[in-house]
């Protein structure tokens, strides 16, 4: 589904990223981690082309995103995209929020996209919250919100950037849960996480990363058996602890 | 302090004078929403990647705001006849004029509105597959406009006190009407207290306005 394939990028002289190579099939859920700057934000946004890479190619679902002449607005359209800070749009109301890419980029129906995006709410449990705006919302809500607002655009494949980073302990679990239930159904799911707890469950591999290049690669019961660099062992150790 | 203010003149003048703020307001109005128009297409064109584009922008701005607003209202009334053949008028010139130049001002209040927006909110646009033109129409304006309103309608009070400045082209705003009355009844005085009551009136509620508006955005916020 998701193939990243010796992809470098520089910021300046800077190289943030140094010839990653991964895959992610169908229905996989690969959790990327790894400490603070080493890339795993840049690498999960070279999926959608929100980055645009130096060198190395992209595929997604068939579509190589770093080809020049590909429409990147309708590969973006199928690829789900969550951030840390949730970015729902605050002058939108939560039912707005939900349709606003489904009627624009989709040409769907208000009415269709309204029933699509109130499905969706639903099912992050928000319905009662529809006409509600962001900042009404708890962290968890909104998270949850932006959550539903990516799966009412019927997305092949479903991209996280430390969904539950920005949030207080009591609502990591409520977005957590809605990840899980979401993983089981089977959705191919890539996420940058730290929340292990998450990994041990739901993920099939894990990939560690470091000063931009990608160290570990594995199944998650070889990553959590014993992880082969003493760099990866280092920061499970620390994240571990806490 | 002023002996025999004569008030019978100003109330033989209102038609007059209401023709004159007619004037001024349409000017106003048609200055505000023109400019801001054209002021955020300046803005958006200021934090392009074209470099043209933006050096285009930005000179057009920094030329406007280091010249003062009457001599851009003379040489517009000066210029444009020669350059078109035939005279616009002063009404039409004053118009016209008013536009371009608050085009500057709105404008970059409106970058900074732009740039008030969070990048995450573009990223988030795009991800969802919106257009860049379609994540500024509907994401990142509409805040900007938002968090910019107060300091928008401060720049419209600006502006409307600036209005009386066409009176250096001879248009009829509020200003002319009160120098030509003053001057048909020879009371002058009256009428230029009478308008300058009228101004002081018209901006004081619109910056009691601004004050309740800047207490909203900033709860909403
Ligand atoms: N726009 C940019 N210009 C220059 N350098 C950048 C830019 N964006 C990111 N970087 C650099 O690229 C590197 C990787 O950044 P990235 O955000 O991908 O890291 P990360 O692993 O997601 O970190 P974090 O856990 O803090 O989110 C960092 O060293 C960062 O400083
Ligand atoms: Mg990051």
């Amino acid at each position: 589904m998701i193939s990243i394939c010796g992809v470098s990028k520089w910021y300046g002289p800077t190289r943030v990223l140094d010839d990653c190579s991964t895959e992610v099939a169908k229905g996989d859920v690969v959790v990327v981690c790894g400490p603070s700057g080493s890339g795993k934000s840049t690498l999960i946004k070279c999926v959608n082309g929100l980055e645009a890479v130096q060198r190395g190619e992209v595929i997604v679902d068939g579509v190589v995103v770093t080809a020049p002449k590909t429409d990147l607005n309708r590969l973006r359209a199928r690829v789900g995209m969550v951030f840390q800070h949730f970015e729902l749009f605050p002058h939108l109301s939560v039912a707005d929020n939900l349709t606003l890419g489904q009627i624009k980029v989709l040409g769907r129906s208000r009415d269709e996209a309204i029933a699509r995006g109130l499905k969706m709410l639903d099912r992050v449990g928000l319905a009662a919250h529809r006409d509600k705006f962001p900042a009404q919302l708890s962290g968890g809500q909104q998270q949850r919100v932006a959550i539903a607002r990516a799966l009412s655009m019927d997305p092949v494949c479903m991209l996280f950037d430390e969904p539950t980073s920005a949030l207080d302990p009591e609502m990591i679990s409520e977005v957590l849960d809605v990840m899980v239930a979401l993983a089981e159904e089977g959705m191919t799911m890539m996420c940058v996480t730290h929340e292990m707890g998450f990994a041990r469950r739901v993920a099939d591999r894990v990939i560690f990363m470091d000063q931009g290049r990608i160290v570990e690669d594995c199944a998650k019961e070889s990553f959590f058996g014993a992880p082969r660099s003493e760099r990866a062992q280092q920061f499970l150790a620390k994240i571990l602890q806490h | 302090m002023l002996p025999n203010l004569d008030l019978e003149v100003v109330g033989a003048s209102l038609p007059f004078l209401w023709t004159g703020l007619l004037f001024s307001l349409k000017l106003t109005l048609v200055a505000m929403s023109g400019g801001i128009v054209c002021g955020t297409l300046l803005a958006l064109a200021r934090l392009s990647s074209i470099a043209p584009l933006r050096n285009a922008a930005a000179a057009y701005v920094n030329t406007l705001r280091a010249i003062p607003l009457v001599m851009v209202i003379l040489w517009f009334f000066l210029v444009i006849p020669l350059l078109t053949g035939k005279p616009v008028g002063a009404e039409n010139s004053a118009l016209i004029t008013f536009t371009l130049f608050e085009a500057a001002f709105y404008g970059e209040i409106m970058r900074a509105g732009i740039q008030s927006v969070p990048r995450g909110q573009v990223a988030a646009a795009r991800a969802l597959g919106l257009t860049y033109a379609q994540s500024m129409r509907h994401v990142v304006l509409p805040q900007a406009f938002r968090n910019m309103l107060p300091l928008l309608l401060t720049q419209t009070i600006i502006l409307f006190q600036d209005t009386s400045l066409v009176y250096a082209i001879g248009a009829k705003d509020l200003l002319k009407a009160a120098e030509v009355t003053g001057k048909n009844y020879n009371r002058p005085v009256e009428m230029y207290v009478f308008v300058a009551l009228i101004y002081f009136a018209i901006c004081f509620a619109l910056s009691r306005l601004v004050r309740r508006l800047q207490a909203r955005v900033a709860i909403v916020r």
